[in-house]
């Protein structure tokens, strides 16, 4: 009985292990593999309207209404301070330490991440990435490394959308709702702000958050059993796997960013 | 000298595909054991065999995407399975599939699936590359339906435009993976010709993975019946129907009984009945 | 046709994302001193620096100067060290200029406060490396308040 479990331990680490392994090298062979600029750059482009421009209105969306919220919420509790001149640092910070990369990057697995997953599951299943392959068309290159490069550009971009949303959303809820003076909301916000500190790190995890999403949902697609359920689970996992990953990996950084 | 006399060998043999001694298994189960089977320059040569026995497995096997446990696939006189990932790349250049599903590119139209693979390989300019497409489209007879969607097409279509495709580079082999599965009687004759024609006009050589046995008998210049891991029969179509093995004579007249039992392998009926007394 | 509107749509996009950091960058964040601006240092020693902290600003006259660098605490008579980073701009502080420790009202943060001295012929300008000599401590709640109830007595 005891036996049996420990080596139901030791089948699923390897297992494990193995698919991490298999996620490794798929990732390198898209990100090393030598880019062919003629060939790449319509694709990239392509990739980016899809996974970037189409991501666009989500972003802007939600970053309105948590800005709006953090607006409302940080007023009714600074207000009993006497402190509504802080409003300006809280919403700011908060957005863009953290709401901004890790809201983003949630969204992104889902709205993105899933679709990406779900289109190379179909690819596979449809048997269009073996045909390639018989056409002697890697479909690492064609296929994965412009989806992989168009997340890692596109997320950064969609936080840094998603941040400045949120501090106009703060602004709107803060200052022309609940009367918070204007210039106290920038002014404190830009003597509490630091360009390095604050903006760049944000950036910086927000990249990061990009690699691991996109890593993880186009590894689940390419690694998707080529059914209809083995789709639906890939694409299932696609956003649970990512967006557990992002927290985890959120913690991990701030801890090195913000914590020592 | 002698590197040319072989040089010299491998290019004037009429053999295209030797496969020699495979072995192959799916995880735990085995597909083939110690299979051989040749395939001759310019001719179609028809691999049957019930669903189920990995035929497709075999046509994987033959491109070099999957790898043998054990034996050999000689293709050109050069082996596949030896392959390094660039030389395998370069060969499948010239080597073609038809998939069972077409496997058209979904997000493209039929135009550009036929032109992806001469954008790929070759630095023809636009207009050539139209001239060409047209000329493959023309040949299948999907002229008018270049600007369609994948989408928007229907099952036999479909595999035509994936046939129009596959001949884009005018490749040396082509393989058919169940080119008549799931076919009205009007397209499939619409492929059994086209698959005679193309071999014929382009010099290409054939391999038609299918069940479906008239249209097999009525194209192939040769057949290997492949049923439970090993070839158990070959030969013209004519040798074919004349062939002494039970099994193959099952097989090509489609008895429900026979050397190939009815019912999947189990314990004996009466005693699973007995037991739930 | 398609393939221009994509690039049109995905240009926008690349414009959008610039235009939110520029916000970020230039209305949002202050450029301040770190790394980038041309700055030398001063150091300054303290009896108690009550809530300062790196990156605290330095001011005078209300005027940000420059920003805390590090504050380590001297190991043999157990005082803080006050490094201070110093725009290049403002570079002829007196010898006998003083540093106090001060709050933005009275939760707020703390600051360094520079007051100019006086300069004649004997008095050198501070340079990259001195230390600063005038100093008052930060201003703690506690001992003030247990200052005036003594002095009432």
């Amino acid at each position: 009985m005891f036996v049996n479990r420990l080596q139901r331990l030791g089948a699923d680490t390897i297992q494990t292990v193995a698919g991490l392994g298999r996620a490794t090298l798929m990732l390198i062979g898209a990100v090393f593999g030598k880019p062919d600029v003629r060939k790449g750059f319509p694709l990239l482009i392509k990739q980016l309207y899809v996974v970037g421009v189409l991501s666009l209105l989500i972003i802007v969306v939600s970053g309105l209404f948590i800005g709006m919220v953090l607006g409302l919420q940080g007023y009714t509790v600074l207000v009993k301070f006497g402190a509504e001149g802080m409003l300006g640092p809280l919403v700011a910070l908060s957005l863009l330490r953290e709401l901004g990369p890790v809201v983003t990057a949630l969204l992104f697995a889902g709205r993105a991440g899933s679709a990406l997953t779900a289109e190379i599951g179909l690819m596979k299943a449809t048997e269009q990435i073996s045909s390639m392959e018989m056409m002697a068309v890697d479909p690492l290159r064609r296929i994965i490394a412009p989806r992989f490069w168009a997340g890692v550009i596109s997320m950064p971009l969609l936080a840094v959308v998603f941040t400045a949303v949120g501090i106009l959303g703060g602004h709107l809820v803060g200052v022309d709702w609940l009367g918070v003076d204007a210039g106290s909301y920038w002014s404190a916000m830009q003597a509490n702000v630091d360009l390095y500190q604050d903006v760049f790190n944000g950036i910086i995890k927000s990249i990061v958050f990009a690699f691991v999403v996109m890593a993880i949902a186009l590894h689940k697609g390419f690694d998707a059993v080529p059914t209809s359920e083995g789709i639906a689970k890939a694409t299932t996992e696609t956003v649970v796997t990512a967006s557990l990953a992002v927290l985890a990996f959120d913690f991990v950084l701030t801890a090195l960013m913000f914590g020592g | 000298m002698q590197a040319r006399e072989q040089w010299m060998e491998r290019i004037l043999s009429d053999l295209m595909v030797d496969i020699q001694n495979l072995t192959f298994s799916r995880g735990e189960r085995l597909i083939y054991d110690g299979m051989s089977m040749q395939v001759k320059r310019g001719q179609v040569t028809a691999i049957m065999g019930p669903s189920g026995i990995g035929k497709t497995t075999l046509l994987k096997l033959i491109g070099g995407q999957l790898k043998p446990e054990r034996g050999d696939i000689l293709y050109q006189g050069r082996s596949i399975p030896k392959m390094s990932r660039a030389e395998l790349y370069q060969t499948r250049k010239s080597m073609s599939m038809l998939f069972q599903s077409g496997a058209l590119f979904s997000e493209m139209t039929v135009f550009d699936n036929v032109a992806f693979p001469i954008r790929e390989h070759t630095k023809l300019p636009e207009t050539l590359i139209r001239t060409m497409v047209l000329m493959k489209l023309e040949a299948v007879g999907l002229r008018g339906a270049r600007d369609l969607m994948p989408s928007e097409l229907s099952g036999g279509m479909a595999r035509r435009a994936a046939l129009a495709r596959a001949i884009a580079l005018d490749p040396q082999l082509i393989m058919y993976d169940e080119p008549f599965a799931g076919q009205d009687p009007i397209s499939m004759g619409i492929v059994v010709k086209l698959i005679r024609e193309l071999n014929n006009a382009l010099g290409l050589t054939s391999i038609v993975v299918s069940h479906d046995v008239p249209e097999v008998m009525s194209i192939a210049d040769y057949v290997y019946v492949v049923a439970e891991k090993h070839v158990i029969g070959e030969g013209t179509p004519e040798q074919l129907r004349q062939h002494a093995s039970p099994l193959v004579q099952q097989f090509l007249k489609g008895e429900a009984d026979g050397a190939v039992p009815f019912h999947f392998k189990a314990a004996p009926y009466a005693d699973e009945l007995m037991e739930l007394l | 046709m398609n393939t221009r509107k994509i690039e049109i749509a995905v240009g926008c996009f690349v414009a959008i994302a610039i235009g939110a950091f520029l916000i970020l960058a230039l209305k949002v964040a202050n450029t301040g001193f770190a790394g980038s601006g041309e700055t030398y240092t001063l150091y300054a020693d303290f009896e108690n620096i009550g809530g300062l902290k790196a990156r605290s600003p330095i001011k005078v006259g209300g005027v940000v100067v420059g920003r805390v660098a590090s504050i380590e605490l001297d190991k043999t008579y157990y005082t803080p060290r006050v490094r201070l980073e110093i725009s290049k701009q403002y570079d002829n502080f007196p010898e006998t200029s003083s540093v106090v420790i001060l709050t933005s009202g009275l939760l707020g943060e703390q600051y360094l406060g520079i007051q100019p001295g006086f300069i004649d012929e004997t008095v050198h300008i501070l340079q990259d490396g001195d230390v600063i000599e005038d100093t008052r401590s930060a201003m703690v709640l506690e001992e003030l308040i247990g200052q005036f109830l003594f002095n009432r007595n």
